[in-house]
């Protein structure tokens, strides 16, 4: 395979630092300079994602979407940026301004946190743990302490109601994600992101794990979506009942935080879907058809990653722009009663397969 | 066994308590200033109870002191997505009193406009209820069909929403020289675009599973708490004032009374979808037809009514509007009531909610249409 | 089966003998002491060959010496229409039965005609205003009714 790897570029940065720094030093200027570029691909994401979504739902509502801000009103996310930031941040008079003022940064640092782990590239790869899916789904499903702390806190009834509903949401929703991804797990017989990555060289599991794949993949998509709380799983902040759910009281860029968390998330669901279940950064290949897979390995590998994921992101979008929102019971019962156990007798199936060595 | 959590410095068992909620006056889906406080357990309502006046203006106390004339500009202001279909009551009502014959023209002409009402309402209802329950592209398909009725409007009399066209005696102009033109090229239109209503909601499985069952209204409690329009037919209560006591054209035209017998949201939402039907069914029937003649008979400028009281009901959008007034003989109402449906609708929102969801209750007050305008006059 | 006028007129009779009829805006009215209402509005709507079920407009008329109750019946089975006039003689008091247990609607029209006409309905089971404060002074549909703040008099 003759794909870049980032290795070389970070190597050489190590080295160039190296050759007049003391070892803790190089340590902590790379730790900034890793910091940094999280930080930056945060708030691009935000950017990109929030433009895409609205420019998406405009496509699906025969509308044009935001045309004022720069040509075709690309600005305009940023323009919004800025007028949340000068927002005055409102505290109601009875929160718990401590857990208040908490709630927020909480949820920043568990997509923080999942964005960290994310392999972009080859090589590009701030984190790669030996438990890189164990890790990943711990500290996605983080974040809705966050929630519950911002609906406890707001001192509303609807932001409660709202929290109440996150937590039974993503609790439940959670087994489901990492069940599914577990059923990869059998076949990569790694839980690093490396690993499972290397492992889909000769093609992605979606295709080589037959039906149990596709159904995971599929059930993964469904649990995903409803643990980032979008439609129409956004029962936590379903507006035509609970106002804006729990983060009713939030402004200024306390809600700029949840508002972009919710984005973040998505891309972070839907870049383990394509991780685990489409190869990540790996490109196309189909066994060993040599000149094909050379072919395909000329798109660099940043682009593969960043295609899939923009593929599964308009999935999810396109969910939410087409489906009425689900109610809270038919929400729990749906992943109780149906995904659950698909998932379980999903799992044993697979890991037949992978015993009697039947899979590609 | 299973253990029941306990409060730790008494020991007793943990109790669950209601709580109330107040759902409005500014909330996403009241869809004006209505306030409903809510009892709680949970997430399960125990009891719903309206709490109106928020933009009560005590039109009828105006319309004592208003010549009929006035009245007439004042019943836009009720339900104003039936501006046509309430100024057409107290027209009635008027020339009920005047003891005048309405041209034909006259006839067809209100009578095709108030179709085209009940579809704009229909319409923006789909919409709105589709956003009620999440599906927010739903409210611009329904935006979408609505604005070329609402261009229509304009083209005929200048306004696009309180319309004003009805004066006691006939219309306030003749049609414009395109609404032939303009409502068959909109007909056309919408009969193509109804079916992708039905592709993006009524198929939907989630859909189905948030309103089939939802919110069920006996035929019994229809009747008794007065539940008309659309509302009271998908309960199996057959209350088409159109059908029982036609006024203007429709006697002239064919049509059905759609009716249906489960009474819950899901049948609230076909029945309306089915009246759209029969909406473009009437006016295609009487589109070529519209007899020539004079758009108005001449009244004085000042219009007595003969003492003695007068009843007229007419078809909205949201079920039977009724205008009883009471003359003394001057320019004035003694009394003017208006029997507003909204109103007895809300009265049973009560017995429909009970025991259900908040995301429930959504959809049951969506499946009722309710204007608020209508409802506090 | 329909019921001819005067045989609507009869069995009013049967009930209420000092009822006074008159026909107005389509409908037999049917005039009659506030006393009597509740039995006769119970016997309309229990009766097999009466049975009007559904009552579409419940208001209120304030006259220089008296108040009535209008209340119009359909019949949707048998589809004949009445309009019962309840008087009230007292203007300072009045006072009258609720219908709210004959026909659930009223619960909603009482509150309202309670509000604006000050008319009491005795057993009513949450009498309140229903569009105005509960402080509001006054009862504003009533014809001495003044407010010179709100209402412009030309």
């Amino acid at each position: 395979m003759n794909i870049y790897d980032f290795k070389n570029l970070t190597d050489s940065i190590h080295a160039s630092l190296s050759v007049n720094l003391s070892p803790t030093a190089v340590t902590i200027i790379e730790f900034i300079i890793i910091a940094s570029a999280f930080m930056i691909l945060f708030t691009l994401l935000g950017l990109v994602l929030v433009y895409a979504e609205r420019k998406i739902a405009a496509f699906f509502q025969l509308r044009l979407g935001p045309m004022r801000v720069g040509k075709w009103g690309i600005a305009q996310t940023a323009a919004d940026a800025i007028k949340l930031i000068l927002k005055e941040p409102l505290v109601t008079k009875n929160a718990d301004k401590f857990l208040f003022n908490l709630a927020p940064f909480i949820i920043i640092l568990s997509t923080f946190l999942a964005l960290g782990a994310m392999p972009f590239a080859k090589g590009l790869h701030a984190l790669d743990f030996d438990i890189g899916i164990l890790y990943l789904t711990a500290v996605s499903s983080f974040g809705v302490i966050g929630i519950l702390i911002a609906g406890w806190s707001s001192d509303n009834k609807y932001s409660l109601i709202g929290a109440m509903r996150s937590g039974a949401q993503v609790v439940s929703y959670e087994l489901s994600v990492g069940l599914s991804l577990l059923t990869v797990v059998i076949l990569a017989g790694s839980l690093q992101f490396s690993e499972i990555i290397a492992s889909q060289e000769t093609g992605w599991w979606i295709f080589r794990g037959h039906i149990p794949a596709m159904i995971a993949f599929i059930i993964f998509m469904i649990a995903g979506t409803a643990e980032t709380g979008r439609g129409p799983f956004d029962l936590p902040e379903a507006e035509s009942e609970l106002t804006a759910g729990y983060h009713t009281e939030y402004s200024g860029l306390k809600f700029a935080f949840f508002f972009l968390a919710e984005f973040v998330n998505m891309f972070i669901i839907a870049g383990i879907g394509a991780t685990v279940f489409l190869g990540g950064w790996m490109p196309f290949h189909i066994g060993n058809w040599e000149g094909f897979n050379k072919i395909m390995d000329f798109i660099p590998s940043l682009f593969w990653f960043f295609g899939k994921v923009a593929f599964l992101i308009f999935l999810m979008m396109w969910f939410k722009w087409t489906f009425p929102r689900l109610r809270i019971d038919q929400l729990l019962r749906l992943e109780w009663k149906y995904l659950l156990p698909i998932n379980l007798v999903n799992i044993l199936v697979m890991a037949f397969i992978v015993l009697m060595g039947w899979h590609f | 066994m299973e253990e029941i959590a306990t409060n730790k410095n008494t020991g007793k068992p943990l109790e669950t308590q209601e709580y109330f909620i107040n759902m409005g006056p500014q909330h996403p889906s009241t869809h004006g200033v209505l306030r409903l406080l809510l009892t709680l357990e949970g997430e399960i309502i125990h009891n719903v109870e309206p709490h109106l006046g928020y933009i009560h203006r005590s039109i009828e106390k105006m319309c004592e002191k208003d010549s009929y004339t006035q009245i007439i500009h004042l019943t836009d202001r009720m339900d104003y997505l039936s501006s046509h279909m309430n100024n057409e009551a107290v027209s009635l009502a008027v020339e009920q009193g005047l003891e005048v014959e309405i041209p034909d023209r006259v006839k067809v002409i209100r009578t095709i406009i108030s179709e085209l009402t009940r579809l704009s309402s229909h319409q923006l209802w789909w919409g709105v209820f589709g956003m009620d329950l999440g599906a927010i592209t739903s409210f611009l398909y329904g935006f979408r069909d609505r604005e070329m009725i609402i261009d229509i409007f304009e083209e005929t009399c200048g306004a696009r929403l309180t319309m004003n066209y009805n004066v006691p005696g006939g219309l306030m102009f003749d049609i414009h020289p395109n609404f032939q033109k303009g409502t068959k090229a909109f007909v056309t239109h919408f009969k193509k675009k109804l079916p992708e209503y039905d592709q993006l909601l009524t198929e939907n499985v989630i859909f189905e599973l948030r309103t089939k069952g939802v919110g069920v209204l006996s035929k019994e409690d229809a009747i008794s708490f007065g539940v008309t329009g659309p509302t009271g037919r998908a309960s199996g209560f057959s209350n088409d004032i159109r059908k029982h006591n036609p006024y203007s054209a429709y006697t002239q035209v064919d049509f059905n009374e759609v009716l249906r017998e489960e009474g819950d949201s899901y049948a609230r939402y076909k029945v309306r979808i089915q009246e759209m039907w029969e909406s473009m069914s009437i006016i295609e029937q009487l589109i070529d037809n519209i007899p020539e003649g004079d758009y108005k008979v001449k009244t004085k400028a000042v219009i007595k009514l003969p003492k003695g009281e007068y009843y007229q009901k007419v078809e909205t959008a949201r079920g039977e509007f009724g205008v009883y007034i009471i003359s003394e003989g001057g320019k004035s109402p003694y009394r003017l009531k208006f029997r507003s449906p909204g109103f007895s609708n809300l009265s049973a929102l009560n017995r429909m909610a009970k025991g259900a969801k908040i995301a429930d209750l959504v959809v049951i007050m969506s499946t009722l249409d309710l204007v608020i305008p209508d409802i506090d006059r | 089966m329909m019921m001819e006028q005067e045989q609507l007129k009869e069995r009013i009779l049967s009930i209420v003998p000092e009822a006074e009829f008159e026909e107005a805006g389509g409908y037999l009215n049917a005039t009659f002491p506030f006393a009597k209402l509740h039995n006769l509005a119970k016997n309309l709507r229990e009766s097999e060959d009466t049975l009007f079920d559904f009552l579409f407009c419940l208001t209120g008329v304030d006259w220089p010496d008296h108040m009535t109750v209008v209340y119009h019946l359909k019949s949707t089975i048998h589809g004949h229409s009445i309009v019962l006039k309840a008087k009230i003689d007292s203007r300072e008091k009045p006072e009258i039965d609720t219908v709210s247990d004959i026909w659930q609607t009223a619960e909603f029209h009482e509150r309202e005609v309670f509000d604006l006409f000050g008319i009491k309905f005795r057993n009513h089971p949450d009498l309140r205003r229903i569009f105005l404060d509960d402080d509001w002074v006054g009862y504003p549909l009533r014809k001495d009714y003044v407010d010179k703040v709100n209402i412009i008099d030309l």
